[in-house]
């Protein structure tokens, strides 16, 4: 039960739904994150702007050398997609373990990327996979790398009247990749995800999720491993999470265990 | 504000409020009390129906959300085969001959689980039944038997299409709404 009364709209098309949200208000997407939070009253907006049903943001398609997923494909849709397991079976991958079934059916990437829950899979495979996140807002569309996105806990750059369009991902022939999750048992968040992609020239990006506030790439684990060396400590520099699921010592470790899996997923 | 859902088959409209949960149209307004709630915290998977023919928990879905779409919950999956009689879908077969469930809280949402996973793959191996059910907690069972179940119904052939045996009824001669006093719901015109 929602124990508050907001009004309710929905948008037919970006343009509508970024009036309205200029306007004030929040989007609703698959709901996965805000009704949860709504309920709890951790979110309390005035007015949902239901972005849901508009077709530009739906739709999965190659442009050039660039797998573009519409912000409001659901993870059920990812995970399903053939075009997705043939040019980038990393999202595939990652997608089939979000949650549970009914969670992938109404989840979406684009809500997933805005809501920057730091135990979230899509933040890892955006940021190994080097992907760009296009936004529309009042002032026009904009494109951020996924490495210039995740700001903070539950933050990102995205402004508030911005609704995140697409998910734009170089593809190249030759690549390996995998995500390696260690699922909390009870909500199926990642305590710790680790995504890698290997280029057919050996260089290797490598992104967490769940271990630090923020997810991150692990710059002083790529460059060591790009040297030729071994991986070395993760999470140098990052602030830990610590909670009743996993201390951070225990954190750091099962991430280490997790990076070792998914190199050799990938060797 | 109106909206209007087909549920297993019949037009529904009604006027909710914008914070109306898919969950409480279905069990307040229409009194479908088949779908349960077992957590409102989206964990339990209870309130599992098919929205467009995929599984969702309706408590965490607003009513307006499913404004326009088709809606099935356990109440439609048995099809009436006679002007008396009904035929019990195979999951519900499969749940009473391999003792699926105990106290049954859990059992409606077990079954739309299935059904889902079913049709996308009607001979899932144990291990993605076991992986279908995630999202849904049964506290009695301990799980094996509703994994037998969905084992039985898969090799059972008669696989009534659930939802479409009824014609769909004209929407705007049926409004259904709650009568303020005596909370019953009503169908107005
Ligand atoms: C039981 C359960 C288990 C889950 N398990 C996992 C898991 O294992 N891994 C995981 O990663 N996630 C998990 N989730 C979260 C799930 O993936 C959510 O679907 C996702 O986090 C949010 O997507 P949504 O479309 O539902 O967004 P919503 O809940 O609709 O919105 C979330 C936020 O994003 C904003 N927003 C939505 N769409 C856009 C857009 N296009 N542009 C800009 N802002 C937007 C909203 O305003 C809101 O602030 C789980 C959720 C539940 C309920
Ligand atoms: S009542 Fe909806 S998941 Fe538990
Ligand atoms: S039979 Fe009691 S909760 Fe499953």
């Amino acid at each position: 039960m929602i124990t508050y009364p907001f009004d309710y709209k929905r948008a037919s098309s970006i343009a509508e739904a970024v009036s309205m949200l200029a306007g004030g208000g929040k989007a609703l997407s698959g709901g996965h994150s805000l009704i949860p939070s709504m309920k709890l009253r951790l979110n309390m907006p005035d007015t949902l702007v239901d972005v849901g049903r508009i077709p530009e943001l739906k739709g999965i398609s190659m442009d050039g050398d660039e797998l573009v997923i519409g912000g409001g494909s659901t993870h059920a849709e990812i995970a399903d997609s053939q075009l997705v397991k043939e040019k980038l079976s990393l999202f595939a991958e990652g997608a089939a373990h979000i949650g549970d079934p009914a969670v992938r059916n109404r989840g979406t990437i684009g809500g997933s990327l805005a809501h920057a829950d730091p135990s979230a899979d899509w933040p890892a495979l955006v940021l190994a996979a080097n992907a760009t996140i296009v936004v529309t807002g009042s002032n026009g569309e904009r494109s951020i790398p996924a490495t210039d996105f995740f700001t903070g806990l539950f933050s990102t750059a995205l402004h508030e009247d911005e609704l995140i369009t697409q998910v734009r991902v170089p593809v190249s022939a030759g690549s390996k990749s995998t995500y390696q999750k260690f699922a909390q048992p009870a909500s199926r968040y990642a305590l710790v995800g680790c995504a890698i992609v290997k280029q057919a020239d050996g260089q290797v990006s490598v992104a967490f999720s769940g271990v630090s506030d923020t997810p991150f790439r692990d710059t002083d684990v790529e460059g060591n491993l790009n040297s030729g060396q071994e991986p070395g400590p993760v999470g140098r520099g990052q602030s830990i999470m610590s909670d009743n699921f996993a201390s951070e010592k225990y954190r750091v470790h099962l991430a280490s265990v997790y990076l070792q899996r998914a190199l050799e997923a990938v060797a | 504000m109106q909206v209007e859902i087909n549920v297993n088959g019949k037009a529904r409209k009604a006027e909710v409020e914008d914070r109306t949960l898919l969950v409480y149209f279905l069990r307040d307004t229409l009194q479908l009390t088949g779908t349960h709630v077992g957590c409102d915290t989206s964990s339990c998977g209870a309130c599992t129906v098919h929205l467009d023919g995929g599984a969702v928990k309706s408590c965490t879905l607003l009513a307006a959300q499913a404004d326009g779409c088709s809606v099935t919950t356990i109440e439609g999956l048995a099809i009436q085969d006679t002007p008396t009689t009904m035929q019990l879908h195979p999951l519900q077969e499969g749940f009473k001959e391999c003792h699926g469930l105990q106290c049954g809280y859990c059992t409606p949402g077990m079954i739309m689980t299935a059904a889902d996973l079913l049709k996308r793959n009607p001979t899932p191996s144990e291990e993605e039944i076991r992986f279908a059910l995630e999202g849904n907690i049964c506290r009695c069972t301990g799980y094996h038997n509703i994994v037998k179940s969905i084992q039985w119904a898969a090799t059972h052939t008669t696989k009534p299409e659930p939802n479409q045996q009824e014609e769909p009824i004209d929407a705007d001669k049926h409004l259904f709404t709650n009568d303020v006093t005596t909370g019953e719901v009503v169908e107005t015109h």
